[in-house]
Parts: structure tokens; sequence; C-alpha cells
């Protein structure tokens, strides 16, 4: 028997380290990575709440997080290669301008 | 009392943090695509000690799978090399990791402190994929048509967004003398 709160820290950690990568990164590549991280913290405690109070419908909640994962991943990246062809650059801090 | 089910829950979760934290450190992003698989194989792992089969084979097919195989094409096809560090980002690392490190630390202790003494049993999800199944196309058939309408979108604003811009007029007779 594992206690709930374990879990809870497990994904808190997970998220703080997406975060943390979110702000420390300079790379959009490895930004879009670090949300994909939280995103993942956040699953584990979806399953982990389902499994303390029996209710299925967390695996559900997690695959629409899944989903949407997988939409925002294929846009998101779909976006880095634009502004790769137009700036020539993978780092944001140089992708500061609305119109080039 | 340490049971097989905690030492199972400390070892996957040792792998999630170290990923995380090496993912972080890396400097280059395929090193860090790398430590991300590793977190989400590891949290597959997690899955399957809390009995979410589904979730877990979702997990290793998708995240790990697609996602990740999406990423690790875009870091090649971009030719993505070591990150450089800038002033903005220096100021990120001093203010950035000790905030997160106080707000994990105050999270976890709140956690830890008032979560009462619920515990998670060894495969405690009720019910096979055969029964989530069966929740998607009744209970949540609204919201999943609509997922499918989601990926239909996400898929054609990607070959929008990531296809070569028609060249413009004026751009077409410089090209010509380039020839």
């Amino acid at each position: 028997m594992v206690p709930l709160s374990y879990y809870l820290v497990l994904s808190g950690i997970l998220f703080a380290c997406g975060v943390t990568g979110f702000l420390i990164k300079r790379n959009i590549i490895t930004i879009f990575m670090s949300i994909e991280l939280m995103l993942n913290g956040v699953n584990l405690s979806f399953v982990a709440f389902a499994a303390h109070w029996h209710v299925l419908a967390g695996q559900i909640f997690v695959f629409f997080v899944m989903v949407v994962a997988a939409a925002e991943a294929a846009v998101g990246l779909a976006i880095i290669i634009a502004v790769y062809r137009t700036r020539e650059t993978l780092n944001v801090d140089q992708v500061n301008l609305l119109k080039l | 009392m340490i049971s097989v089910h905690l030492i199972l829950f400390l070892a996957f979760g040792a792998v999630c943090v170290a990923g995380a934290v090496n993912l972080l450190v890396q400097r280059h992003p395929i090193n860090s695509a790398l430590s991300l698989i590793a977190v989400m194989a590891a949290l597959a792992g997690e899955y399957l000690l809390l009995g979410a089969e589904f979730v877990a084979a979702l997990q290793v097919i998708v995240y790990a799978g697609a996602i990740m195989v999406l990423f690790v094409f875009v870091i090649m096809l971009l030719n993505a090399g070591v990150e450089e560090r800038t002033q903005g980002s220096r100021v990120a690392i001093l203010f950035g990791i000790p905030g997160m490190l106080i707000g994990s630390v105050l999270v976890a202790w709140v956690v830890l402190r008032h979560s009462g003494t619920g515990e998670v049993a060894i495969g405690a999800l009720p019910g096979p994929p055969k029964t989530i199944g069966d929740m998607l196309f009744h209970e949540f058939l609204l919201p999943f048509e609509i997922t499918s309408i989601l990926i239909l979108v996400a898929i054609m604003g990607a070959v929008v967004l990531a296809s070569k811009p028609p060249s413009s007029p004026a751009e077409a007779p410089r090209q010509k003398v380039k020839d």
C-alpha cells in the first residue's frame, strides 16, 4: 500500500520540473517538451485519484488529455518548423518580433 | 513496513524524477528528448502499479511512441544544436529554480501533512479496458466525437503550417535570373 500523497508529490515534482524547464530553457523545442512533462505530471494525479476513489472516469480524462497533447504536438511542431523557416533560429530570445 | 509495491513505486518514481531533472540539465535537445522518453516509460510503470493497464499502454504507444518520434524527427529535421545561455535565461535560472524548489517543497509538505491516511492498493483501479471502452462510447460519446474533429483540424493545421509557402509573384523573376 502506497499513500495517495506519494503519488501526488511525485506528480507535483514532475509538474515543477516542467515549469522550471519552461522558464529556464531557451530552445523552443525543449520548452515544448517541458509542457509535455507538465501534462504527464497532471495525468499521474488523475490516475492516482481515479484509483483512490475507484472512479473510472479519471482514466477517460487521461485519454482526452493525451488526445489534446497529440494534437498540440502536431500543430506546435509545425509552427516551430514555420518559425525556423522564416527566422532560421530556435532560440526564443531571437523570436521577439510579430512581423519580420 | 516496506512492501514490494512501495519499492516498485520508489524505483519508478526515482527514474521519473531523474529523467525530469536530466531534461533540465542537458543542453542538447536530443538528450532532453531521450530523458523525456525515460520519464514516460517510468510513468507507464506507475500506471501499471495503479492497475490502469489501458492508460499504461496508451502512454507507451501514444506518448513515448508517436509524440516523441515527432519531437525527435523535428529536432533532426531542423538540425537543432546546443542551446546558448543568454542574459534572460541566467535571470530565469537565478529566480526560477529557487522559486520552483520552494513551491514544490511547500506543496509536498501540505499534501503529506493534510491528505489524511488514504492509501492506494496495488492494481486498485476497477474494470478492464472493456469497461473504459463502454464508458467512452456511452457516457463520453460527445466529447469523444469532438476529439475526432479536433484531431482532423490538427492534421489540416499541421499540413498547412509546415508546407512551403508558394513563392510570391514578386520573387519569381528574381529566381529566374538566378537560374
